[in-house]
C-alpha cells in the first residue's frame, strides 16, 4: 500500500479529480479545432465544447414515451464511472492517495462498465437505430477490450505490477529502454483508443450518417442534460486515453510519489503539454485516414489483440524483449 | 462438525420420503420447500463454522461390510458444503412461491431434498464406494428432475442424452478411483492418501478422474448434455443443477488430483489449461448465440466452468513447478469463482423462471419491455448480469481480477507448454470476459428493455414474493460479495493450506479492507473503495446536475433519427443483436453461413435471409459416436437369434479365455 496519508496526497487527489474534468473538454475542443484547420476552415473556439455542454444543460429532456428509469439514471452512472476511472490514472503525479484502490485491469473494468450502462441504455427505448449502434459497440468492444487486456499484461509483465502508479515509477526510471514488446503494446493501445473513442477510422464522431454510425446511434435518443452527461464522460474517455498513453509510454516529467509541490506544478505543466501534443496528433490523425467499413474494424481490432498478444509471448519466452 | 451434517442429510433424505406422499397440498409443499430450505441454512452453517475447524470423521455400519460407509468433514469439504447450503437454501425459498403453480409436483418435490442430501454425500464421503454411491445417487435424482415436465418437447430426450453421459462419467470415475485403490482393495480415502501409487497409474488416474468430473462439469467437449438438461428442469432445479451440481464436479475433481493423488505434473497443468480455456470461450460463444433464455444461461454454466477450471490449471501448473504462492493465488481464485457463479447463476436462473412464469415463455424473440411490468425481476436480474458479465464492483469481477493476478505472477515457467498456454489462457479469459459482457448486455436488454414483441410480453406480470425475495438476496450477496472479498479469501485459507500448504496473505487486517493477492506494490483492488468512488461522483454529479441545470422533462415519441416506427418488430432482435459477433467469430467456431434470397423485382414471392450453423463437438464427435454404436448394435443383433448349442458354446469359449488370461496374469 502506499505510504502514510498526507494531506498533500489528498489534495492532489482532489485535484486531480477536478483537473480531468475541467480539461476533458478542452482537449476535444483542441482535436476539432486542429481538424478545422487542416480543412482550412476557421473552426469553432478552443471553447466550444464547454458552450455545447452548457447550452445542452439548459435545454430541456425529451424521453421517448417507453423510456424507463433505466434510460434516465444511466447517463448520471455512465459518467461517474468513467469519472473514477479517469481519476485513477496518474496525470501529473503518481502515487496519490488513492491510487492502490484499483489497478490498470480495475480501470479497464470500470470503463466496461461504463459501456454496460451505455449499451443497455441504447436497447431502452426499443427503436432500431438504438439496438444497431449497442450491437456494433459491443462487438468492438468484444475484441477492443480483450485487446487492452492483453497490452495491461504486457506492460505489467515489464514492471512487476498492474499498479499504474507502480508502472508509471517504473517506466520513469528509465530502466526499461527500448523493448519489442512496449511496441508492441503502444501500436495496440493507440487502435483501442481509437476504436474506443469512436474516432476515425473505426467511428465518425460528427456524423449522423446512419449507417455509419456506432456510438451516436446509441446516444440517438438522448437530448438535454443526459445527452451532456453522455458527452462529457466520452470527453472524459479520450482523456482518459490520452492519459493513459502519457504515464506508461511517455512518463517523462510526472512528478513522483513523495516529491514536493513544485513539482507537482512541474508535472501539471508538462502534461498540459502533453494533452495538446496528443491533441494535435489526434487531429492530423484523423485527417489523413479515411473511416473503414464497420466489418473491417473487428480486422483492425483483431490485429491490436494479436499485437498485444504477441507482447505478452514474447516476455514470457524471454524477459528481456 | 461431523454429526451435524449427517444429521441434516438424514433430514434431507427424511423430507424427501415425506414427499412421496404428501406433495399434492400446497401447504404441505411449501412446509417441506420451508424445511429443506432451513436445513440448507444449518448445512452453510456448518460448512462456515468447520471451514477452520479441522478435520472432524464418522463411521457407519452400512454399506460394504468390510469398509462400512466414512464420513470425513474437512476443510475443503466445508467450503463445499458452503456452497450447497447456499444454494440449497436459495433455490428452497424460491421454490415456495414457485412451486406453487406446479401442475404435477408428485415429479418434483420429492427429489429436491434428496438431491440436495446426495450432494451433501459426495462432499462427505471419505471411502471410493460412498462416493460413487452418492455421485450416482446425485446424477439419478437430478435425472428424475430433468424428466419433471417429460410431456414437454425435447425433455425426453435431454433427460437420456444426460442419463448416458452421467453412466458415462459414473464408469470413468468407478475406474479412476478403483485404479487408486489397487488390486489390494484399500477403497477408504485415507487408504488411497497413503498407498503410493505408481506414476504410470496417477497419470491414467488424471485422466479418467478429468473425463469423468469434466463430464458433470461440463468441460468442452463433455458438456454436451448440459445445455439440454439444465433448461429442462423447472427453474429452481436448474438453479441447482447449474449453480450447486456442477461445483460437486468440480469438489470430485480437486478431491482427486489435489488430495487423493499426489502432486500434479506440469503436462496434466497443460491440458487442463488448455480445456479450461476452450471451455470457456466455446461456452459463452454458444451463450450469445442462443435465444432461449435458459438454455443460454446453461450455457453461460459451461462458460464459468471453464474460468474455473483456468483457475485450477494455474494451480496446478504452479504446484508441479514448487511456486506455492502462485498455486495458493490461483486456486483461491478458482473457489470463489465457484462461489461466485453458485450465487449468481442461481439468481439468474430465478430470474429465469420468473419471466418463463410471468410471460409463459422463455423464448427472447417474443419478449420485450418487461422492466414495465416486472419491476423486482428485472432489477434483480440487473445485479446478476452485471455480476456475471465481471464488471467491477459486483462479485464476479474479484475472481476473474485474482486469476488475471495469478496469470502475471511467474512468467519464468521451465516447460515451454506452459510458457504458452499461460497466456493464450490469459487472452482466452479476457476474451471471455468481454463476450459474456456481450451476451448479458444481449439478454437483458431484449428480454427486459425495449417494447413488448409479444402478446406474452404485453400481459406479462410479477411473480411472487418468496420468489422476489430470493432473487433480491442472492443480489445483495453479488454486492456484498464484491465489496468485502476479503472475508471470503480469509475463509478459503485453511482449504489452500490443507491442499497446498499455505494461504494467501491475510486481507481482514488490512487498511480499509483492500483485496491484496501478493503484495501490495505489486497490485491492490478494493472493490469498496471504488464502490464508495462511484456513490461520491455520482452524487456530486447528481447535485451539479440538478442544481445548475433545467430540470424540464417532456414526454414524446421516440426520435429515431425522424423515422419512428410504432411496430415493435422494427426493433433489434436476438439475432440481429449478435449478427456482428456471430460474423467476427461465428465463421469460425459454428461455420455459420447466411443466404440471402433476393426475389427479382416484380417477383411476389417473399425474400428470406435463412442462417446456418454447426455445432462441431455435436457433429464430429457424437453423431458419428452415436453412428458406430448404432451400426456395431447392428452387427451384433445376429447374436440374439442363436440356437442353444451355440449360446452354451460361447459361454465355454469365454469362460476358457477368462481362465487363461487368469494364468497369464499370475
Amino acid at each position: 500500500m502506499s505510504e502514510a496519508a498526507s494531506p498533500w496526497l489528498l489534495l492532489a487527489q482532489l485535484c486531480q479529480m477536478t483537473i480531468v474534468m475541467a480539461l476533458a473538454p478542452l482537449l476535444t475542443g483542441l482535436v476539432r479545432k486542429v481538424k478545422a484547420r487542416l480543412q482550412r476552415r476557421v473552426g469553432p473556439p478552443l471553447v466550444q465544447p464547454y458552450l455545447d455542454l452548457r447550452r445542452l444543460m439548459l435545454k430541456e429532456v425529451v424521453l421517448a414515451e417507453n423510456a424507463s428509469w433505466l434510460f434516465r439514471i444511466m447517463p448520471y452512472l455512465i459518467l461517474s464511472i468513467t469519472w473514477v476511472a479517469a481519476a485513477l490514472v496518474p496525470t501529473f503525479a503518481t502515487g496519490l492517495m488513492f491510487s492502490w484502490s484499483g489497478d490498470l485491469i480495475v480501470i479497464a473494468g470500470l470503463l466496461g462498465a461504463a459501456r454496460f450502462a451505455q449499451a443497455l441504455a441504447g436497447l431502452d427505448v426499443g427503436t432500431s437505430f438504438g439496438g444497431i449502434g449497442s450491437s456494433r459497440e459491443v462487438m468492438f468492444a468484444s475484441l477492443a477490450e480483450p485487446a487492452i487486456i492483453m497490452i495491461i499484461l504486457c506492460v505489467a509483465l515489464i514492471a512487476g505490477s498492474t499498479q499504474l502508479s507502480t508502472i508509471a515509477d517504473h517506466m520513469a526510471n528509465g530502466e526499461v529502454g527500448l523493448r519489442v514488446s512496449l511496441a508492441l503494446a503502444l501500436v495496440g493501445l493507440i487502435i483501442v483508443a481509437l476504436a474506443e473513442n469512436a474516432r476515425i477510422p473505426v467511428d465518425n464522431p460528427a456524423t449522423h450518417l446512419e449507417l455509419t454510425m456506432v456510438h451516436e446511434a446509441m446516444v440517438l435518443e438522448y437530448s438535454g442534460r443526459h445527452l451532456a452527461m453522455i458527452d462529457l464522460a466520452a470527453f472524459l474517455k479520450l482523456l482518459l486515453y490520452v492519459s493513459l498513453i502519457g504515464c506508461i509510454f511517455f512518463p517523462f516529467g510526472i512528478a513522483q510519489s513523495g516529491s514536493g509541490p513544485e513539482f507537482y506544478l512541474l508535472g501539471l505543466l508538462i502534461y498540459l503539454m502533453k494533452l495538446g501534443v496528443c491533441g494535435v496528433l489526434l487531429g492530423v490523425l484523423e485527417m489523413s485516414i479515411a473511416k473503414m467499413r464497420v466489418f473491417r474494424v473487428p480486422n483492425f481490432l483483431g490485429g491490436a489483440f494479436m499485437l498485444g498478444l504477441l507482447g505478452v509471448l514474447l516476455l514470457y519466452v524471454s524477459r528481456g524483449m | 462438525m461431523i454429526e451435524p451434517s449427517a444429521y441434516c442429510v438424514a433430514a434431507l433424505l427424511a423430507l424427501a420420503a415425506l414427499s412421496v406422499s404428501m406433495a399434492r397440498f400446497g401447504l404441505v409443499r411449501a412446509l417441506i420447500y420451508a424445511a429443506s430450505g432451513l436445513v440448507c441454512l444449518a448445512l452453510l452453517g456448518i460448512g462456515i463454522a468447520s471451514l477452520g475447524a479441522g478435520v472432524s470423521q464418522m463411521r457407519l455400519p452400512l454399506g460394504l461390510p468390510w469398509i462400512g460407509v466414512n464420513f470425513r468433514l474437512d476443510s475443503l469439504a466445508a467450503a463445499f458444503l458452503v456452497l450447497i447450503g447456499l444454494g440449497g437454501a436459495g433455490a428452497n425459498l424460491y421454490a415456495i412461491g414457485y412451486g406453487r403453480h406446479e401442475p404435477d409436483p408428485g415429479r418434483i418435490v420429492p427429489f429436491i431434498p434428496a438431491f440436495l442430501a446426495s450432494m451433501t454425500l459426495v462432499v462427505l464421503a471419505d471411502d471410493a464406494f460412498t462416493f460413487l454411491f452418492a455421485w450416482e445417487l446425485m446424477s439419478l435424482s437430478s435425472w428424475a428432475l430433468v424428466m419433471a415436465h417429460h410431456r414437454e418437447e425435447g425433455n425426453a430426450r435431454a433427460a437420456f442424452v444426460y442419463l448416458i453421459m452421467a453412466v458415462f462419467s459414473g464408469l470413468t470415475l468407478l475406474l479412476a478411483l478403483g485404479m487408486l485403490a489397487g488390486p489390494s482393495g484399500g477403497f477408504t480415502f485415507a487408504a488411497i492418501r497413503a498407498a503410493h501409487v505408481p506414476p504410470a497409474t496417477v497419470a491414467m488416474v488424471f485422466v479418467l478422474a478429468t473425463i469423468g468430473a469434466g463430464s458433470k462439469a461440463g468441460l468442452v467437449p463433455l458438456h454436451v448434455w448440459l445445455p439440454l438438461a439444465h433448461p429442462a428442469a423447472p427453474s429452481h432445479a436448474s438453479a441447482l443443477m447449474s449453480g450447486v451440481m456442477t461445483k460437486v464436479a468440480i469438489y470430485g475433481f480437486i478431491r482427486i488430483v489435489f488430495d487423493l493423488t499426489g502432486p500434479p505434473t506440469w503436462w496434466s497443468a497443460a491440458i487442463i489449461l488448455l480445456l479450461g480455456g476452450i471451455t470457456a470461450v466455446m461456452g459463452v460463444l454458444h451463450a450469445l448465440m442462443e435465444r432461449d433464455l435458459k438454455r443460454l444461461l446453461a450455457y453461460s454454466t459451461v462458460e464459468n466452468i471453464g474460468i474455473i477450471f483456468i483457475g485450477i490449471g494455474l494451480a496446478m501448473a504452479f504446484q508441479s513447478n514448487g511456486f506455492m504462492a502462485g498455486a495458493v493465488l490461483a486456486l483461491t481464485a478458482a473457489l470463489f469463482h465457484a462461489l461466485n457463479h453458485t450465487v449468481f447463476k442461481s439468481l439468474l436462473f430465478f430470474g429465469a423462471g420468473a419471466v418463463l412464469h410471468g410471460t409463459g415463455t422463455r423464448d427472447m424473440g417474443r419478449l420485450g419491455g418487461l422492466i414495465n411490468r416486472m419491476k423486482w425481476t428485472q432489477f434483480a436480474m440487473l445485479a446478476g448480469c452485471v455480476a456475471i458479465s465481471a464488471l467491477p464492483p459486483l462479485n464476479g469481477f474479484v475472481s476473474e481480477w485474482m486469476t488475471f493476478q495469478a496469470i502475471l505472477l511467474r512468467p519464468e515457467m521451465p516447460q515451454w507448454g506452459l510458457k504458452i498456454m499461460i497466456p493464450v489462457d490469459g487472452a482466452l479469459l479476457a476474451l471471455t470476459a468481454t463476450l459474456a459482457a456481450a451476451c448479458f448486455v444481449r439478454m437483458h436488454g431484449i428480454t427486459f428493455l425495449g417494447r413488448a414483441r409479444g402478446e406474452a410480453a404485453r400481459t406479462a406480470h410479477e411473480t411472487d414474493a418468496c420468489s422476489i425475495a430470493a432473487m433480491l438476496i442472492f443480489a445483495a450477496l453479488c454486492v456484498l460479495l464484491g465489496l468485502l472479498p476479503g472475508f471470503v479469501i480469509d475463509g478459503l485459507a485453511p482449504v489452500t493450506v490443507s491442499l497446498l500448504g499455505g494461504h494467501m496473505p491475510t486481507q481482514l487486517g488490512d487498511r480499509w479492507l483492500s483485496l491484496v493477492p501478493v503484495s501490495a506494490s505489486r497490485s491492490s483492488y478494493n472493490g469498496l473503495l471504488v464502490f464508495l468512488f462511484i456513490t461520491a461522483s455520482t452524487l456530486i454529479v447528481v447535485f451539479l446536475v440538478h442544481r445548475f441545470a433545467s430540470s424540464a422533462k417532456r414526454r414524446s415519441a421516440a426520435w429515431d433519427c425522424g423515422f419512428p416506427d410504432p411496430r415493435p418488430e422494427t426493433q433489434y432482435t436476438a439475432e440481429s443483436f449478435e449478427q456482428p459477433i456471430r460474423r467476427v467469430f461465428g465463421s469460425l467456431v459454428f461455420q455459420t453461413r447466411e443466404v440471402v434470397d433476393m426475389p427479382s423485382p416484380g417477383d411476389m414471392r417473399p425474400a428470406r435471409i435463412t442462417r446456418f450453423a454447426h455445432d462441431l463437438v455435436w457433429e464430429g464427435l457424437y453423431l458419428p459416436l452415436a453412428a458406430y454404436v448404432g451400426s456395431t448394435a447392428d452387427r451384433m443383433n445376429v447374436l440374439q437369434f442363436l440356437t442353444i448349442r451355440r449360446y452354451l458354446g460361447f459361454v465355454f469359449v469365454a469362460l476358457v479365455l477368462l481362465l487363461l488370461g487368469l494364468a497369464l496374469w499370475q
